[in-house]
């Protein structure tokens, strides 16, 4: 298969960037998104080009590295998948594919394609936790969760912090991603004592971190490759709102 | 080179207990004077900080990723052990330690894989008190899955996502650290070196990723936690930045290297589909429990799997272990699969690969409810290959997956240096020579959780405060030597990437010391690396050729330097070893059968390898291995 | 209490919050605003009655008349701060972007509302206050009602402004719901669907109004 690539650009956060015009030429259709990349890097070294920059590292869909916009949707078109994890024969022979960076300003550009997405850690670091020393844990079987909250606790627990639900957010809000962490600890006995805290803390992380805000588009979960449903941003609301009230 | 493993003695059950006894403490009002380095935010790494800080002491974390939560331990599918025995089938502590030294063929110290057995459970009640949403049966307790080489049930996990959620959970007491601010993380930062000074281990020298600088850190103790080797074969499970740079570096300034040629390949992966493909993914084990494996009976059969009769499929494992059948060990298994495809049976466009089939799991439990059970690896396995698993038998084929071999610690899991520490897969204690699934996860947050937080301790408590700051002309030398190796591979501007070499180091390492080895092929890659190191160095381009900045091309040519050394210390090992045990296969040491022969008599030892030079040979220097607690015998599958 | 207040309407959640709580306030207005209005069809007296009735409750006439105004403060205050936090959020636009599942309704919030705000007031100037209004009778609401729909485009840019409305309503309700965060695996489907429900009642009952004017069912 061939395609023409426009990779965006840019050698720091502060540089101007643009779209560069690349073949993919002879693509075998099994070529993985990032294989395909890999070519046409292989290739621009070889003919003495700078290649571009791209995060990535499991390449199985689980580590969260990769992710751009590519064809304006964030990881690609195809639902529930990571961008290591799209094929190239789910593209037309000779389409021109745009491949641009994550955009947000919470998420600065390092380089072409790779942004920083440490705005997330600080989430997370703001109160995503439990605080269990090490040592001090209870049986395992001590507390019986039904399964069901269970079930729903894991479904909020998948998320890769990718950052396709902000990438893909028209506001550039990080909700789904705040919401996912929240709700799994909200949703277990063992994140009730502080819940309410954590709620303050995890909310107030991200306003500073400067994503936007929601209006309940609903695309981070049309983007996000582990589907982490829109019920979890409820889930967040609820809490903030409750925690906003008792505290 | 000293090689004391200080395993204690007394009987195997008080062991660790008398031993923690006997470690020394540090005084909680002086632990925030020590600084502890930790390399690695993976499950040993992240949860050695986090238990280490909560200590009281100051810890810096680094990662290659720009998060650690990264790390590639969030690959890990299946799901981690504990001898609970919470279904109640006769588990025990010396259960699981059995299954795990026998499991590795006899080439693990019984001391260590007796503490991981007793700390299991432990590991279990941490990750549930830190919010890890492990599958629960309908009454609201923890579910086990079984898996293989076991016959008890006693893994526990979360959906095909354990090692995510655990490392989630590590992650997450890490970031309590952080928030109470005694950890601080410096992600995108790779450890190009250690810094040695009058015997002890001082710090690390490291590349900032994303601005290129080159910086010291200094530390009073320094953890490796930075995963296994597995990328030396360039295809394998393992992430696109998983190295041995660390771990090899380490090696350079003095740390024994153990067992290198202990690699293991998993049974079930996604074969390769041409050229381009740049790793490979794994197919849970678990699927071997419904799937059953079978290539056709005659030689280049080119029919697709539906116009085989049964008559003419070859269900080869069931045939060869009638006992244990599709459920025979991982080595056993990948050999299996490679003896079908050297006879031309393989299947798949390029001949390597089997069949699982589960078209008599469908008939007999209906579609549903094998897709409950395995749905997402169908739909994974389906997303990768355009191919309807439901339908048409899955192919599969062995691969690179993890290595037992790594530094070489002591019963503390300090290495030949003094104050330098290895946990995880980047050691090579527990396993022996073939690891079973779902203890990986069980090692590396025993390590990380509940044994470096006192041996640490013990070792800061007699050695002192370093006292040598990052001024120290010993850092200074190792930050020149960093910086001129970066200028050499930046300067040498030939004509090649470096994945282009990584790739034939690994396939020259795949076709002479993949799973099956023998003498002629090993000496063969002897010569050969030698030859491609040199190519490297003049031929190697490394484009930006600017090192003050992100540049990608220039991260992968220094761990490929490292693995075109690296390499030739696996190959040799493995050509000193000529019994075939676990992962390590020599054709010269099989039965008529086709079935290893371990010796115990010649090899019941760990290789340690000692750094002499580039260009001198290492030496090799043995810690026996004594069993008082099981007799080796021959594993048998049968 | 000043300080808990603040910390609140200084995320964008708390904003948020404040925006849905007021948007319910001015959404039951309009509900019962068109209720009441129904009654045109019950003729002139009913329907001057009732207005003279609500005009009649001064205290009760301002009390709404201040809830209202205080909700559309809030309303308009947090939708404009929100919106500027949006856009400061992703400096660099992109050059390319797919929308997959958003609807227009949420996407066109943001114009709707000024539009909306142009609206009421040419209402305001026109039916409460006549300014606006040709032949303007005060008390008579209803011939005041039928003269001014009797206008064609008057009338086109009621159905305008109150389509709007309705597209307002449509993706408000389900939002408001979301983000007071009334949500749960057995009733969620139902949220859509009863925002529809109630966006459709709305505009169907506020745009039958000039519709039946201008077609002579009401005469
Ligand atoms: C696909 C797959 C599935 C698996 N499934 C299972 C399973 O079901 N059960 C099981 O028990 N085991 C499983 N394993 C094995 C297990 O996941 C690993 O052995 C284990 O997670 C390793 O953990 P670790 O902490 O030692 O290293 P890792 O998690 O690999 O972490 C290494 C860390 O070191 C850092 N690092 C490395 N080099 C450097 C450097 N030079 N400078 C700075 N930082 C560096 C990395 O950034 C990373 O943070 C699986 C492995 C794979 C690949
Ligand atoms: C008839 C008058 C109005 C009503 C009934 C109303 C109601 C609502 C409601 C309920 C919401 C949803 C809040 C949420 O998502 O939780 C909303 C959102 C919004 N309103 Fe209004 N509003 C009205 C007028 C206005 C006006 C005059 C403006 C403009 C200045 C405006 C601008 C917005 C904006 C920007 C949003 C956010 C978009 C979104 O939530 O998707 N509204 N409105
Ligand atoms: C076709 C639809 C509508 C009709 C026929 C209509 C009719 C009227 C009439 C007759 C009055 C004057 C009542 C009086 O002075 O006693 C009035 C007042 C008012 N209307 Fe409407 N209206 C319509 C839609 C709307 C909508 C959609 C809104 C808001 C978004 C609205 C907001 C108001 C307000 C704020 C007042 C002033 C109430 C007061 O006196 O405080 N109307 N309307
Ligand atoms: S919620 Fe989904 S899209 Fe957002 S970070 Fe998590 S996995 Fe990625
Ligand atoms: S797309 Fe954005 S607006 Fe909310 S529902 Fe998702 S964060
Ligand atoms: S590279 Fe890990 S999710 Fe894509």
């Amino acid at each position: 298969m061939n395609f023409t690539l426009k990779v965006w650009r840019q050698n720091g956060p502060e540089e101007r960037g643009g779209f560069d015009t690349l073949p993919a030429e002879d693509i075998s259709s099994d070529t993985s998104f990032l294989e395909m990349l890999d070519i046409v890097n292989e290739r621009l070294i070889e003919g003495g080009k700078e290649p571009f920059a791209f995060d990535h590292d499991c390449r199985e869909g689980i580590c969260g590295t990769c992710g751009c916009m590519v064809n304006g949707q964030a990881h690609g078109h195809e639902r529930g998948t990571t961008l290591c994890q799209l094929h190239m024969r789910s593209f037309r022979d000779g389409e021109t594919i745009w491949i641009e960076p994550f955009r947000a300003k919470a998420f600065p550009i390092i380089r072409d394609l790779v942004v920083d997405r440490s705005a997330l850690d600080r989430i997370q670091q703001a109160g995503g936790f439990i605080s269990v020393r090490t040592g001090a844990a209870p049986d395992g079987n001590a507390i019986p969760i039904s399964k069901e909250k269970a079930d729903l606790a894991m479904d909020a627990a998948a998320c890769i912090g990718c950052g396709a639900c902000v990438a893909a957010c028209p506001n550039a809000s990080a909700m789904l991603f705040a919401s996912a962490k929240l709700s799994q600890f909200a949703l277990l006995p063992q994140g009730q004592p502080e819940r309410w805290d954590r709620a303050q803390k995890m909310v107030a992380a991200m306003e500073r971190a400067g994503f936007g805000y929601c209006t309940n588009h609903g695309e981070c979960e049309a983007a996000c490759p582990k589907e982490v449903s829109l019920r979890f941003i409820a889930q967040l609301n609820r809490d903030y709102l409750r925690s906003s009230v008792t505290r | 080179m000293d090689l004391d493993s200080r395993v204690p003695s007394g009987p195997l059950e008080e062991k660790w207990d008398r031993h923690k006894f006997k470690l020394k403490l540090v005084n909680p009002a002086n632990k925030r004077k020590f600084k502890i380095l930790v390399v690695g935010s993976g499950l040993a790494g992240a949860s050695a900080a986090a238990s280490l800080s909560e200590l009281g002491y100051q810890v810096e974390v680094f990662c290659y990723q720009d998060s650690p939560r990264r790390a590639h331990s969030i690959a890990a599918q299946g799901g981690i052990n504990a001898s609970k025995n919470y279904q109640n089938d006769g588990d025990s502590d010396f259960r699981l330690f059995y299954d795990t030294i026998k499991g590795g063929d006899y080439r693990a110290r019984e001391a260590n894989v007796y503490r991981l057995a007793q700390l299991s459970g432990n590991i279990i009640d941490q990750c549930v008190a830190q919010g890890v949403p492990f599958a629960r049966e309908y009454g609201g307790l923890l579910d086990n899955r079984s898996f293989g080489g076991a016959q008890v049930s006693r893994t526990f996990y979360a959906r095909g996502q354990t090692g995510q959620q655990l490392l989630l959970g590590a992650y997450s007491a890490l970031n309590k650290e952080v928030a109470g601010g005694s950890v601080r993380v410096y992600p995108r930062t790779e450890m190009l070196d250690l810094v040695v000074k009058d015997g002890r281990a001082r710090g690390i020298v490291l590349r900032d990723l994303v601005t290129g600088e080159v910086r010291s850190h200094a530390g009073d103790a320094v953890l490796l936690a930075t995963g296994g080797y597995s990328n030396v074969f360039y295809l394998s499970t393992n992430a696109k930045g998983c190295s041995v740079t660390a771990a090899w570096r380490a090696h350079r300034r003095g740390a024994a290297f153990a067992n290198p040629c202990f690699t293991q390949i998993h049974p079930t992966c996604i074969p390769v589909a041409g050229d381009h493909q740049s790793k490979l993914t794994l197919m849970s084990e678990s699927l071997r429990n419904d799937g059953r494996i079978w290539v056709p009976k005659t030689p280049g059969d080119k029919r697709t799997p539906g116009q085989i009769p049964a008559e003419e499929r070859d269900y080869y494992l069931e045939r060869r272990y009638p006992s244990f059948g599709n459920l025979v060990p991982r080595d056993v298994a990948s050999r299996a699969a490679k003896a079908v495809c050297d006879e031309g049976r393989g299947v798949g466009a390029s001949g390597l690969g089997v069949y699982l089939d589960f078209a008599d799991a469908i008939e007999r439990l209906g579609e549903d409810s094998i897709r409950d059970k395995y749905g997402n690896l169908f739909h994974m396995y389906a997303k990768i290959t355009a191919e309807d698993p439901y339908k048409i038998p899955m192919r599969i084929f062995p691969a690179l997956h993890y290595t037992m071999g790594g530094l070489w610690v002591d019963y503390n899991l300090m290495s030949t240096i003094p104050g330098l520490y290895v946990l995880g897969e980047a050691n090579f204690s527990d396993h022996g020579a073939n690891r079973l699934g779902a203890s990986a996860l069980m090692q590396g947050l025993a390590d990380g959780y509940f044994v470096i937080p006192y041996t640490v301790g013990d070792y800061l408590a007699s050695a002192g405060p370093s006292k040598v700051d990052r001024d120290d002309k010993s850092f200074k030398d190792v930050e020149a030597e960093v910086g001129e190796r970066v200028r050499k591979l930046l300067a040498i501007k030939g004509e090649k990437s470096p994945d282009h070499f990584h790739k034939r180091l690994g396939k020259l390492l795949w076709d002479n010391c993949g799973m099956g080895r023998n003498e002629e092929r090993l000496k063969k890659a002897l010569e050969e690396i030698p030859r491609l190191r040199a190519e490297f160095w003049q031929d190697l381009r490394v484009l930006p050729d600017r090192g003050e900045e992100l540049n990608q091309s220039l991260e992968k040519a220094g761990r490929v330097a490292d693995f075109l050394e690296f390499g030739e210390l696996l190959v040799r090992d493995a050509l000193h070893r000529t019994e075939s045990c676990g992962g390590h296969f020599r054709e010269e040491s099989q039965s008529p059968e086709g079935e290893a022969i371990r010796d115990d008599e010649r090899f019941a030892y760990v290789a340690a390898w000692e750094w002499t030079g580039p260009d001198s040979e290492p030496n090799m220097h043995k810690e026996s291995l004594v069993f008082e607690n099981v007799s080796p015998s021959t594993r048998s599958y049968k | 209490m000043a300080i808990a207040v603040m910390r609140f309407w200084s995320t964008s959640v708390g904003k948020k919050m404040v925006m849905a709580v007021s948007g319910v306030v001015v959404f039951g207005f309009v509900l019962g605003h068109m209720l009441g209005n129904l009654q045109i069809y019950a003729g002139p007296e009913k329907l001057n009655a009732y207005a003279a009735f609500l005009q009649g409750n001064k205290a009760l006439l301002w009390a709404v008349r201040l809830t209202m105004l205080t909700a559309v403060i809030l309303h308009v205050l947090s939708a404009a701060q929100l919106w500027l936090q949006g856009r400061r959020a992703r400096p660099v636009a992109y050059h390319r972007q797919e929308l997959v599942v958003t609807t227009y309704a949420a996407r066109t919030m943001v114009i709707g509302g000024p539009i909306i705000a142009a609206f009421v007031i040419y209402h305001l100037l026109h039916l409460t206050t006549g300014h606006a209004h040709a032949s303007f009778v005060p008390g008579d609401v209803y011939s005041n009602v039928i003269a001014g729909f009797q206008v064609w485009w008057i009338s086109a840019f009621y159905i305008l402004g109150n389509l709007m409305v309705g597209l307002h309503l449509y993706h408000g309700v389900w939002s408001m719901l979301q983000t007071l965060g009334a949500s749960h695996p057995r009733f969620d489907p139902w949220r859509k669907r009863g925002a529809i429900a109630f966006a459709l009642a709305v505009t169907i009952g506020n745009v039958s109004f000039p519709v039946s004017v201008l077609t002579g069912l009401v005469p």
